[in-house]
This record gives C-alpha cells, sequence and structure tokens, in this order.
C-alpha cells in the first residue's frame, strides 16, 4: 500500500530516480525507531512489573515474584468480576448505539422542520467531556433527590429511583451511551445520506415498503459504516474509565469495576504496582483479541 | 395489454410548475420516446407516470383505470433508471428476482424467471456476479433484466444508454428495439437524443418546459414539424433558419426573399401569408446542394470531411454557420467562394410565431 502510494508520487518521467530499498529504509529508521521505543518501553516496563513484587506501601518486599502477580489476579473474584463488567458494558453500549444510532440516522434524513437544529442538538453530547457528562447525569439526572427523573417519578406519586444503588452497571451503561450515541448517529447519517436516492426508488417499483426497504436497501448500505462505528467504539468503550470513577468509583462492591478501574484500584489505591501490572497486561491481551476479530471482520467488509 | 392515457397532466413544485398540462394517448405495444431539451420535464413525467412523482391535477389512465393515487408497484409497471440503480450488495440473479421475492414468488418459479430473462439478455454466465464486477453495458442489462421479470405493462426507460460509450450507445439501442418486438409491450422511452428518438420510435412526443411541442411519428415529425422548435430539434445537422420577407403568396406556394436579395420559392399553402411579411425559411443541410446557378452565394468557412458525407460550414445570408450536406467526395475546400441552391418542395416556412405553414405536398413516407 505505502509502496504503491510513493510509486505512485513520482510520475513516469519523473528525472529524480526513486531512492534504492536500502537508502529508503535508512532514511525512514529514525521515525520508525522512535515510534517503536514510544511503544515497546511502556508495554516492556509493564511486563517487568507484573514479574516482579513491587508495592508502594513495602519498599522492603523486592525481587522477583514469578506468576505470583498473575496467580493473584486470576483467583481474585473482582478480577473475573471486572472482566464480566467490561464485556457487559462494550457489548450494550454498542447493541444501544448502533441500534439507536441507525433508527436516529434513518429518521433525520427525512425532511422535517427543524430537522439541522435537531441533527445538531442530536450529535452535541459527543463535545461533552467524559466527567462533565458523568457529574451532570449523576447529580442533576439520576439522583434521587435533587435529579430531574427523581421529580418527574415524584410528579407521578412514585418512589424515586437510586440509579447508582439499585441498577449501578445499567446506569453506567445509559451513561457511556448517551457519549456516543450522537459519534454512531453522525457516521451513520454520513452514510444514509450518500445511498442513492435511484436505488431506492426502484425498491418502491419492486414493491418494497418502508419495512422492506430498510432490510434490503438501507440496511446493508449501512452495513460497513456499522463496522466502522463497530470498530472504533470498541477501542474507547474497553478502557472506559472516567464516567465509572467520577460517578461510582467501581461500586457498589465491584458491581461497575471494569478492567481499567480494576488496574487503577490495584495500583493507587491499594499501591500494588506489581498486581495492576499483571492486569495491565491481560487488558493488552484481551484489547489485542477482540481488536485481532473486529479488524478482521471489519477488513472483509471494507473490501468488498 | 396497456393502453396509457393522459389528460391535461400537470406538476408543480411549490409555487414553479414543470409539467403544463399534457394530453397524451399511447396506444398497446407502442414505443413512444417523450424527447426534448434537458430540464424539459421529460424524467418528471415519466416519473409521475411510474407514480415516484405526486401528479398535481389531471388524470392518468392505464387502460382506462385512473390509477393517481395507486402506488407505483401496483401500477404494473417497470422503469429502466439512468443509473441503473441496481442493489450492490445482491447478485444479478437476486437483483432480477428482488420485486417477485417481494411479492412471495415461490423460488423455484422465480428461478425460472430470472433464468428466463436472462437469457434473452445473454446474462447467463453472470448470474452469480455483483453489480460491481460487471461492465456497464451488462449493468445495463441487468437493469432491463429487473423489469422484464416482472413482467410488467409498460416499460418505462429514463435515458438507459447516457452512461454507455458512443459504440455501445448504437447496440444496445438496436437490442432495446429488439427486444420491444420480442416482448411485444408498451414502452416508454425517455432521451435528450434525437438520434435515439428518430431510430427506435412508433411515435415521438416532442417536450419543451412542460408542454407538449408536437407528437407524430419520427418521419412526420422531420418532415412535418409543427413549429420552429420542433424544425430545429429533430434532424441532425440542425435546420438552417434564414429570416425572409415574403415576396408573393399563392396556390403554387409563397415565394420569399433573403437577406441577400436571393428569392426562393417554397412549397406551402400560402394561408393568411401577405407581401411584405417577415417569416423564416428553414432549409435543411441536406436539402441544399452545390449548384453554379443557385440563389444563395456564400464562402465556405469550414469543411466537415465525415467520410460518406461532407459538411459546409457557410458564410452567407448574413450568417456564418449555414450548413450544406455535400457528398463525400465533394472537392470543396475552406475559403473556397461557392453558390447554393435549395429545394423548395422540401423547405419549410414559419411565421412570425414560430408555426410552419402547411406543406402543399405530404411526403410520401408520412401520407
Ligand atoms: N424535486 C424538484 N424540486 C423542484 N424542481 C424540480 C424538482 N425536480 C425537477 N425539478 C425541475 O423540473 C424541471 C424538469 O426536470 P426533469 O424532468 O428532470 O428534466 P429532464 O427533461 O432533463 O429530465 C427542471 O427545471 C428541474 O429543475
Ligand atoms: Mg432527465
Amino acid at each position: 500500500m505505502s509502496a504503491t502510494s510513493i510509486e505512485a508520487g513520482t510520475a513516469p518521467g519523473d528525472a529524480a530516480p526513486a531512492a534504492s530499498a536500502p537508502a529508503r529504509s535508512f532514511l525512514v529508521m529514525p521515525s520508525v525507531l522512535v515510534l517503536l521505543v514510544w511503544m515497546i518501553v511502556p508495554l516492556v516496563m509493564t511486563l517487568w512489573f507484573s514479574f516482579r513484587n513491587y508495592n508502594l506501601l513495602d519498599p522492603t518486599t523486592q525481587g522477583f515474584a514469578g506468576i505470583n502477580n498473575y496467580a493473584y489476579l486470576v483467583t481474585d473474584p473482582d478480577f473475573w468480576a471486572s472482566l464480566r463488567n467490561t464485556l457487559v458494558l462494550l457489548a450494550s453500549v454498542l447493541v444501544i448505539t448502533v441500534g439507536l444510532g441507525t433508527l436516529l440516522a434513518v429518521l433525520f434524513n427525512q425532511p422535517f422542520p427543524g430537522r439541522n437544529v435537531a441533527r445538531v442538538l442530536a450529535i452535541s453530547p459527543f463535545f461533552v467531556m467524559p466527567t462533565v457528562a458523568a457529574l451532570v447525569w449523576k447529580n442533576l439526572m439520576m439522583h434521587p433527590i435533587y435529579g430531574v427523573l427523581g421529580v418527574v417519578a415524584r410528579a407521578f406519586g412514585m418512589q424515586p429511583v437510586d440509579w447508582f444503588s439499585q441498577f449501578p452497571l445499567a446506569s453506567v451503561i445509559g451513561i457511556v451511551s448517551w457519549e456516543w450515541l450522537p459519534f454512531a448517529l453522525l457516521i451513520l447519517l454520513t452514510a444514509v445520506q450518500s445511498l442513492d436516492n435511484e436505488q431506492r426508488e426502484a425498491a418502491r417499483m419492486d414493491g418494497a415498503g418502508m419495512i422492506a426497504q430498510f432490510f434490503f436497501i438501507t440496511l446493508p448500505h449501512l452495513s460497513r459504516a456499522i463496522s466502522v462505528v463497530i470498530m472504533i467504539e470498541t477501542i474507547f468503550l474497553l478502557s472506559v474509565f472516567a464516567e465509572i470513577f467520577v460517578t461510582t468509583s467501581g461500586g457498589p462492591g465491584n458491581a461497575t469495576t471494569n478492567l481499567a478501574f480494576l488496574i487503577y484500584a490495584r495500583a493507587l489505591l491499594q499501591f500494588d504496582v506489581g498486581g495492576a501490572s499483571a492486569g495491565g497486561v491481560v487488558a493488552i491481551l484481551l484489547a489485542n483479541i477482540v481488536a485481532f476479530f473486529l479488524v478482521r471482520t471489519v477488513a472483509r467488509r471494507l473490501e468488498t | 395489454m396497456a393502453t396509457l392515457s393522459l389528460r391535461n397532466v400537470r406538476k408543480a413544485y411549490g409555487p414553479v410548475e414543470v409539467i403544463k398540462g399534457i394530453d397524451l394517448d399511447i396506444d398497446d405495444r407502442e414505443f413512444v420516446v417523450f424527447v426534448g431539451p434537458s430540464g424539459c420535464g421529460k424524467s418528471t413525467l415519466l416519473r409521475m407516470i411510474a407514480g415516484l412523482e405526486q401528479i398535481t391535477g389531471g388524470d392518468l389512465n392505464i387502460d382506462g383505470k385512473r390509477v393517481n393515487e395507486v402506488g407505483p408497484a401496483d401500477r404494473g409497471l417497470a422503469m429502466v433508471f439512468q443509473s441503473y440503480a441496481l442493489y450492490p450488495h445482491m447478485t444479478v440473479s437476486e437483483n432480477m428476482g428482488f420485486a417477485l421475492r417481494l411479492a412471495k414468488v415461490p423460488k423455484a418459479e422465480r428461478d425460472t424467471k430470472v433464468k428466463e430473462a436472462a437469457r434473452i439478455l445473454q446474462l447467463g454466465p453472470y448470474l452469480d456476479r455483483k453489480p460491481k464486477d460487471l461492465s456497464g453495458g451488462q449493468r445495463q442489462r441487468v437493469a432491463i433484466g429487473r423489469a422484464i421479470v416482472r413482467a410488467p405493462k409498460v416499460f418505462l426507460f429514463d435515458e438507459p444508454l447516457s452512461n454507455l460509450d458512443a459504440a455501445l450507445r448504437g447496440q444496445t439501442r438496436i437490442e432495446i428495439a429488439r427486444l420491444h418486438e420480442e416482448l411485444a409491450t408498451t414502452m416508454i422511452y425517455v432521451t435528450h437524443d434525437q438520434v435515439e428518438a428518430m431510430t427506435m420510435a412508433d411515435k415521438i412526443v416532442v417536450l419543451q418546459a412542460g408542454r407538449v411541442e408536437q407528437v407524430g411519428s419520427p418521419l412526420e415529425l422531420y418532415h412535418n414539424p409543427a413549429n420552429i422548435f420542433v424544425a430545429g430539434f429533430i434532424g441532425s445537422p440542425r435546420m438552417n433558419v434564414i429570416d425572409a420577407t415574403v415576396v408573393s403568396a399563392g396556390g403554387g406556394g409563397v415565394e420569399v426573399r433573403l437577406p441577400s436579395g436571393a428569392q426562393i420559392v417554397v412549397e406551402v399553402a400560402a394561408g393568411a401569408m401577405q407581401p411584405g411579411m417577415p417569416v423564416r425559411l428553414g432549409i435543411r443541410p441536406e436539402a441544399m446542394r452545390i449548384d453554379p446557378s443557385g440563389p444563395i452565394a456564400g464562402e465556405v468557412r469550414l469543411v466537415e470531411r465525415l467520410g460518406g458525407l461532407t459538411l459546409l460550414h457557410l458564410g452567407a445570408e448574413g450568417r456564418d454557420d449555414l450548413i450544406v450536406q455535400v457528398e463525400g467526395t465533394s472537392a470543396v475546400e475552406a475559403h473556397q467562394a461557392v453558390r447554393v441552391s435549395a429545394d423548395g418542395a422540401a423547405c419549410h416556412l414559419f411565421d412570425a410565431d414560430g408555426l410552419a405553414l402547411p406543406r402543399l405536398a405530404r411526403h410520401q413516407l408520412v401520407a
């Protein structure tokens, strides 16, 4: 790919000959080296610490721990809970944002008065930073006493829901979905707009109603955009942290602790850098496994 | 079996009226071509017939039944779009069978019909390909196949050849004409290309600015254009139009004087023509020839040699783009002074409003 673009850059008949292969690699070496150091140093340090006894509260215990850090990790019920929470959070937010995003994209593509304003409003949550979004939801929306939802519940004579203690994970999922729905909507809306109108008309002539048009024409057209949304969101959703830190701090118990929060808690609440590093290595593995399958399926989709 | 009739059909987008009252009858098995310059409303009219566009006023009848409010799928029509509008994620056979699949036709029957259409269009080897793996001409045939499979009462084509190269266009034109004969259904075909209209149509409808200018057979339009717009639009190269003045009008025709003083007798009915009235004289390039004793004198500005024919662009009668069609063997060169004569029986005369005066003798082919 890069080779062809380099060749495309030098037009045929261009006076300057392309650099020979060794010279070329020599010239790109510095940037490759910087990137390599940039990536490798933290990775190697994480790996290194994950096999060491390294506790900030007890500087006297040092030396190699062997696989002890990993052994503690996999026998810790918190770890498995956090793994489960990470995946539940990921899957739920993906389903909600892609599902709702597709529906909204199709709706926002219909002409209606005030459509442009509505589009801007629907997309604006994306510009609110996660900590602020989480704080707003926690204190202004979902708080059982001061929150809007509580006020509404009381207005109907119902008991307000204490969201973060009764449905902690669902609440976090709700907040994160609210943040990522605009992103999905934005990508999917541009994809819907690029659908050839004559295709839809041909389907109408073929006897497709609104629903058949959606499933046979619009949805297949959106499949690429949907896979792009899934890929990008997955990368960010595996490491959700601010929303959890601000709202529940991983609790109650470990109900909303995901892998990112678990690592943070290990390192900076329990000061166990070795254990946290082991968690980090697991997180890297998880991300790579997910990325492997994801990139493969997405790449296959983008090919066609 | 399908006849169509349009009665005072209108279309307005907000305050702008783009179809301004069209009356038209289309017979069973007729090949009708809507032709006109870009933006005259051809596509809009076709889409109204298809049901893709609301009809603002008037009646559209298919087989005598008013269908203004019937949905596009229920009118029994099929349309071939300019962009082909194939479904990119479906194979050729899925594309062609989509309408049947929506109509819940059993798979076996569907396959038979798709195979039959593929046979007619020679698409057999491509049934499992996706549209992106086909050439332009093949895509075009798939789009036609999608229409054939539905066995519609009327085929609608919207400039189906405009995305093809010249050679393929000529070939596909013949194929569509052959298809019309084989399927024996009514077809309505939209184009801005008068060659397509002339070669394919049983009946040409010339449209301009949302109105019908003239309806007739290709030769009728060529030999007896109703007005100066149709005269200029039908026929290639274009008809030459020269301002002239009536000298005398009688039973044998109308004699007119050209700007240079040259006089020509045109064999048209004089009607209300009086000497001194301004008229416009229409002479087709093929109705003129080099003639040392001809009345029109001019200088050749440009020679276009097409091989079999040669087109001379003449500076004469105050114009520099008078086109004369001569034999390809003609030795005439640019900047040469020539005299030409025009066949008075083949000339056209238009009054001040642009309406044609009726010819005295009708051409034998359009009797
Ligand atoms: N959706 C629309 N809204 C407003 N004007 C339109 C619309 N569609 C077409 N028109 C106008 O109607 C006229 C006829 O268009 P069309 O039927 O596409 O012309 P053509 O003869 O080239 O196919 C044009 O002047 C065009 O600007
Ligand atoms: Mg058009």
